[in-house]
């Protein structure tokens, strides 16, 4: 599992990367009552809105951690969108993107890292 | 990563042992929500009891000659018509009938009027009374009150425990008494649609009174978070953004704070404007607006008509967790006002079916003594 500075999580399979939010995002945006997950075959670059949560305040962006094509939505999360809060970095994945260029994974924090980072905010 | 140029009410120790996620609203350091969250938070208040912390809002007094005649002159409510033991909803109008501010001024005692103001309004709104009513009243801000408001259907039975005579309290009606080993003033009101106390107390029993509300196993602290989800549901206006300086009480649905006598006299502030948009000469209506599919609208999203056109926009929405949908307030034409009203609103680029519908989204339940 890989992380980004704002709190994307990507998990690497093959040349499938599954995009969710990490349990810290989860427990900062506090209750999620809204998600809006992308369209299949939307083309997505690095940095690109990727989703939308929602919390009773307010509306957050989800950015794509890498650049690439969305396959498959996590399409549960719109009858459930509490499992974002229950279970952020399992159950509660977004999208499934096939990545257009592996290199992008490197500029990423693996888990020791992206905890240092926590640690320091 | 605190800003000192924040303040603190007396109760912030207390906020932050708690486990409160504390933000900046109004110049203050605020609690937004605790550990439980909004949504426990909110259905928490609504089942049992909420304690809120509103100190932040702008508490004084209002003395002088005859000061209820002269408050007339800044509002369009009937103050003089106001007996003691009374508390009033009311308006605070700029000289073109646009809201300054909405305001709570009841009668706890004989001694002239007990005012509660917008937080993020408070310094405006004192130095406009101030300056209107100069040479005929003289304000005493009560910095060193802490505010709490107890909320909830189970709120009156945790306060009788403490101060039996609230009892006899209606709502909108306030009394001044000797609780908690001091003097304080406890009204019947609110902000969450809900049956509640609004306590006003010294700051340096606050903490305590605060913990020992808390040691009742029905109540919870509550914070800003729920209170604006609550009072959204309740389909009360928030100040700055259902209401502001261009929006007249009779386009912010708030006819009902322009009192009859003072119609017939015509002589509040903007009356004008106002008489011509109560005989009909309306632009803009607040309504509740129920997003039947798709993400909440908040503030600033467009609403549109059946044919697309953009007839106004949202000016707060949001998640009900009461009615597991998306609710919101907006204002529109008076022509597509009525209930039932097909609208559309806009949320990132999407249109998304809305319909109007009554406020309260969730029925008030209020507990009136007269």
């Amino acid at each position: 599992m890989f992380f980004t500075k704002d709190h994307e999580w990507i998990k690497v399979d093959g040349d499938v990367a599954t995009v969710g939010i990490s349990a810290y995002a989860a427990e900062q945006l506090g209750d999620v009552v809204f998600v809006e997950v992308p369209d299949l075959g939307k083309v997505l670059t690095v940095g690109d809105s990727l989703a939308v949560v929602e919390s009773v305040k307010a509306a957050s962006d989800v950015y794509a951690p890498v650049s690439g094509e969305v396959i498959e939505a996590n399409g549960d999360l719109a009858a459930a969108p509490e499992t974002v809060n229950a279970d952020p970095e399992g159950a509660g994945w977004f999208a499934k993107l096939k990545i257009a260029d592996p290199g992008q994974i490197a500029g990423l924090m693996d888990r020791a890292a992206y905890d240092a980072f926590l640690a320091s905010l | 990563m605190t800003d000192p140029s924040l303040r603190r009410t007396a109760l912030y120790d207390a906020h932050l042992a708690l486990g409160a996620r504390m933000v900046p609203f109004a110049g203050y350091e605020m609690p937004v929500q605790y550990r439980d969250g909004v949504l426990t938070e909110h259905r928490w208040t609504r089942d049992q009891a909420g304690l809120f912390d509103v100190s932040h809002m702008g508490q004084a007094r209002l003395r002088g000659v005859a000061p209820l005649a002269a408050f007339e002159e800044v509002t369009p409510g009937d103050f003089i018509g106001l007996k003691p033991g009374k508390l009033r909803y009311s308006l605070l109008l700029n000289h073109k009938g646009g809201i300054i501010d909405d305001l709570m001024a009841g009668r706890p005692d004989e001694d002239g009027l007990y005012l509660v103001v917008n937080a993020g309004c408070k310094e405006g709104d004192f130095k406009w009374i101030a300056n209107e009513l100069a040479g005929q009243v003289k304000i005493e801000r009560l910095e060193d009150h802490a505010l709490l408001a107890l909320q909830g259907p189970m709120a009156a039975a945790v306060l009788a425990g403490h101060i039996p005579a609230i009892a006899d309290l209606g709502f909108m009606e306030t009394t001044r008494l000797n609780a908690f080993g001091t003097d304080v003033i406890v009204s019947r009101s609110g902000y969450t649609g809900e049956d509640g106390f609004e306590i006003s107390l010294p700051n340096e029993i606050a903490p305590e009174v605060w913990a020992l509300l808390l040691s009742d196993e029905r109540v919870r602290p509550i914070g800003l978070g729920a209170r604006d989800s609550l009072r959204l549901e309740a389909g009360l206006p928030l100040y700055g953004h259902d209401a502001d300086e261009t929006i007249s009480p009779i386009e912010a649905g708030l006819t009902f704070a322009v009192s009859k006598r003072r119609r017939d006299a015509g002589d509040f502030p903007g009356y004008s404007r106002i008489k011509r948009e109560l005989d009909g000469d309306l632009s803009r209506i607040r309504v509740g607006l129920r997003v039947l599919e798709g993400a909440p609208a908040r503030e600033g999203a467009e609403i549109t008509d059946a044919s697309g056109a953009v007839v106004g926009k949202v000016t707060s929405g949001g998640f009900s967790p009461t009615l597991s949908t998306a609710i919101a307030m907006g204002f529109v034409p008076p022509a597509l006002s009525l209930v039932g009203t097909p609208l559309s609103v806009i949320v990132r680029g999407k249109s998304q079916p809305a319909q109007v519908v009554a406020m309260p989204f969730v029925p008030h339940r209020y507990v009136r003594k007269s």
